[in-house]
């Protein structure tokens, strides 16, 4: 019986000082389309064998927001990862539990390409096109209709006599969010939008011709490989990883670049971001020291390692300038 | 009725029987064909993930690039830096090449390459100032052309790897100096964003703490509710309330529970997160109920006159369920809590919301140290992009199941040996 006390004592005894003591580890959370380049870093940054290496979780954009916002102390994240710029009441989310200092660092740029099957012929749509393609309702001789394109011909008789078949993203992902705002919002017939509200531009069809594949990319790609007339649409690193199976239609004439998405001639492009505490800085031992290798020349630019895992690169004045913020600790203005 | 009519009932009574039979066997057949596609196609894909792709390179040991010498300590050897000798090592396959290509010579090996250099110099230390011929693994790029997962035949801007890297790559395959080998580091490493050093090491420890801490807790917690409700309760409203709860809970989608876990162990008691501490403890909630049923139903297959006999001979009511009831009834409980704990080991919704879904780089020594599971281990290479990791996936998926199969068939094993039939 004694020993058993013992052995119960000691473990109550770890599980106090396990969380009583402060955290000597970097704690990240935050979008999946940000994950693989946090996750990339932080293992180069551990290797150094100064600090630890962070915990990245993976919790979407949305949800890393919420337990960073959480407040101040060690039991909250120290950054979180976005594939969107911060929203308003997610600040305010913050200042309310007292993380009023953040500091946004623009890491990068992501396109979303619209994709198919090597074997397929070379395409190129408008985000018009796109559109009436993917939308639940269009408009036929001023009349509201439910989407009655079969084949993409019929939308515009440029395009090939091919069925129309994508592959989209579910209503939680953060690459289903940015494709809306980008492609379905700015594609939206003018049209459309006199005769009913503009929340209904981002509706998708339910007749078949739009599947939602699910939030796994690497699934997209596959099926695609399989199917020569499908479309899909994801990051550009997908891309990248799989130039053998796959390739990128034009949107608006404009192919999926580099410098496209860097400079935003490419339509669908987005910056991502990450977030970080200012009052975590002198807490949470190398949370100065990860910023900076983060923005240093090692990781970003064109010769980084972060590129050669997709993340298009910073325009060169941006590089510095966010470089500046990450040394600086300069907080955002609220 | 005459006879012809019989034979006709009969007739129709035997095509009826046959008939049954068909869809049995067929149905069976349909199960186990898409089991066997599952099989296939995981094993397919994952087997290549047990090998690893080697170069035997020359290296030249010389002290002064390194900054050592044959006195230097191991603590200085490990802080030592080996890029040179092995950037020299790997330019000299093709020597006199202009800037950019050289970058394409120094990209064949894995980052984790000079870590292997500075391995094999702990372990040779006779080769200071020596030539000698180390195995480094190769990029994952390069790895994947070799086990023919990436083809090489098409144009060069729609490959991984150029023209010249793979120009390289044959001429040293010609000389036999690519090899392939086991791959251990599979197994013992950590997680990794280079596909090629990537392993399920911290993953498999996650896991195996997880479930200690689940076993530690549901299991006594599981039977004891059990013996009670079994045994000793009084059959009123509340145990019958008790009871139809422990039956929805067994059913309760395990996110609930992740919930909850974030709700009171991370919010209430700050328990660190993503720890195998918490995901156990958010694990042993899910199993308890999935203990406590099978436990009274093994309880309840003790025939009375067990109890009887022993209440009989003078036994006190503890004695005879301690003594009698539950020593019969532990192989019920026991496979019960085994497939209940590989319940849990293929968990990973209730994981995700407590922080267990993440980049680990470290393999866990405690139960206290942030830790990923093979399940998530799946989820997480699943959704990236490299090559790489499509076979990772699978083969994680392979361990997994491996595991699964091992206790389930030890459950099975405790059941039919230690069983007693009351006839």
């Amino acid at each position: 019986m004694n020993k058993l006390k013992t052995i119960l004592i000691t473990v109550v005894g770890i599980m106090i000082t396990s969380y009583a003591v402060a955290r000597d580890q970097i704690k990240i959370v935050g979008s999946s389309t940000v994950y693989p380049y946090t996750t990339v870093v932080a293992e180069r940054f551990g290797k150094q064998g100064k600090f630890k290496t962070p915990v990245v979780e993976s919790t979407g954009t949305g949800g890393g927001f919420k337990s960073f916002c959480g407040g101040v102390g060690v039991q909250h994240p120290d950054m979180t990862g976005a594939s969107r710029a911060i929203k308003k009441d997610e600040a305010e989310l913050c200042i309310k539990n007292g993380v009023t200092e953040i500091i946004e660092l623009p890491i990068g740029n992501d396109g979303l390409t619209f994709a198919h099957s090597v074997k397929g012929k070379d395409a190129n749509f408008t985000t018009a096109q796109l559109w009436k393609a993917i939308a639940h309702d269009v408009v036929v001789d001023g009349k509201l209709v439910k989407n009655p394109y079969k084949n993409w011909n019929e939308i515009d008789k440029s395009l090939p006599a091919a069925k129309i078949e994508i592959l989209v993203a579910p209503p939680t992902s953060g690459t289903r969010d940015a494709w809306d705002e980008l492609v379905m919002g700015k594609g939206c017939d003018p049209e459309f939008m006199k005769l009913t509200d503009k929340k209904n531009c981002t509706k998708y069809r339910e007749d078949g011709a739009v599947i939602e594949a699910g939030e796994n990319d690497t699934l997209i790609v596959q099926k695609l490989s399989s199917t020569p007339n499908a479309f899909g649409y994801f990051g550009y690193s997908y891309l990248v990883a799989n130039k053998d199976k796959i390739k990128a239609a034009k949107i608006n004439g404009i192919a999926p670049s580099v410098e496209g998405i860097q400079k935003y001639t490419y339509p669908v492009a987005r910056p991502l971001f990450l977030y970080a505490k200012k009052a975590h800085a002198n807490v949470i031992p190398g949370f100065k020291e990860f910023l900076a290798e983060f923005t240093g020349k090692t990781a970003v630019g064109a010769t980084g390692y972060l590129f050669k895992v997709g993340l298009v690169p910073n325009s060169k004045e941006t590089e510095d300038k966010v470089r500046e913020i990450a040394t600086k600790l300069v907080a955002m203005k609220n | 009725m005459n006879n012809k009519a019989k034979e006709i009932l009969l007739k129709k009574r035997y095509r009826a029987e046959k008939r049954f039979r068909f869809f049995g066997i067929s149905s069976i057949i349909l199960a186990l064909s898409f089991l066997c596609i599952l099989l296939v196609n995981i094993f397919t894909n994952g087997l290549s993930a047990f090998s690893r792709t080697e170069i035997l390179l020359k290296v030249n040991f010389n002290e002064k690039k390194i900054g050592i010498n044959i006195n230097s300590t191991d603590k200085e050897i490990k802080q030592a830096n080996f890029d040179e000798i092995l950037q020299e090592a790997l330019l000299n396959l093709a020597p006199n090449v202009p800037e950019l290509k050289q970058a394409e010579l120094i990209d064949l090996v894995s980052i984790d390459a000079t870590i292997e250099l500075k391995k094999f110099y702990l372990k040779n230390k006779d080769v200071l100032n020596k030539t000698s011929e180390v195995a480094l693994t190769l990029s994952d790029d390069i790895d994947q052309v070799h086990k023919g997962n990436f083809p090489r035949d098409i144009p060069e801007d729609r490959r991984r790897f150029s023209d010249f890297q793979l120009k390289i790559y044959d001429e040293q395959i010609a000389q036999k100096k690519i090899i392939s080998e086991f791959n251990w580091p599979f197994l013992f490493n950590a997680d990794s964003r280079e596909p090629e050093i990537a392993g399920v090491g911290a993953s498999l420890m996650g896991s195996f703490f997880t479930l200690i801490v689940c076993l530690l807790l549901s299991f006594p917690l599981g039977i004891l509710a059990a013996i009670y409700l079994e045994e000793f309760a009084p059959k009123n409203k509340i145990t019958e309330i008790i009871e139809v709860n422990v039956n929805n809970l067994a059913a309760v989608p395990s996110i609930v529970f992740g919930l909850l876990g974030l709700g009171v162990f991370l919010n209430y008691f700050y328990l660190p997160r993503s720890t195998p501490l918490v995901g156990g403890l958010v694990l042993a909630l899910m199993t308890l109920p999935r203990i406590i049923i099978p436990c009274r139903a093994a309880l309840k297959a003790v025939p009375p006159s067990i109890r009887e006999g022993a209440l009989a001979l003078g036994a006190s009511k503890v004695q005879t369920v301690m003594h009698n009831v539950v020593p019969l009834a532990m192989p019920g409980t026991l496979s019960g809590t085994i497939i209940g704990l590989s319940q849990a080991l293929g968990e990973t919704a209730p994981l995700l919301l407590i922080g267990m879904v993440a980049f680990i780089n470290v393999v866990p020594s405690t139960p206290f140290d942030p830790s990923a599971v093979l399940p998530v281990q799946v989820y997480l290479w699943s959704e990236s992009a490299e090559r790489g990791f499509v076979e990772k996936t699978s083969a994680t998926i392979i361990i997994l199941i491996f595991f699964l199969a091992f206790m389930n068939s030890f459950a099975i094993y405790l059941r039919n040996k230690f069983e007693k039939r009351w006839s």
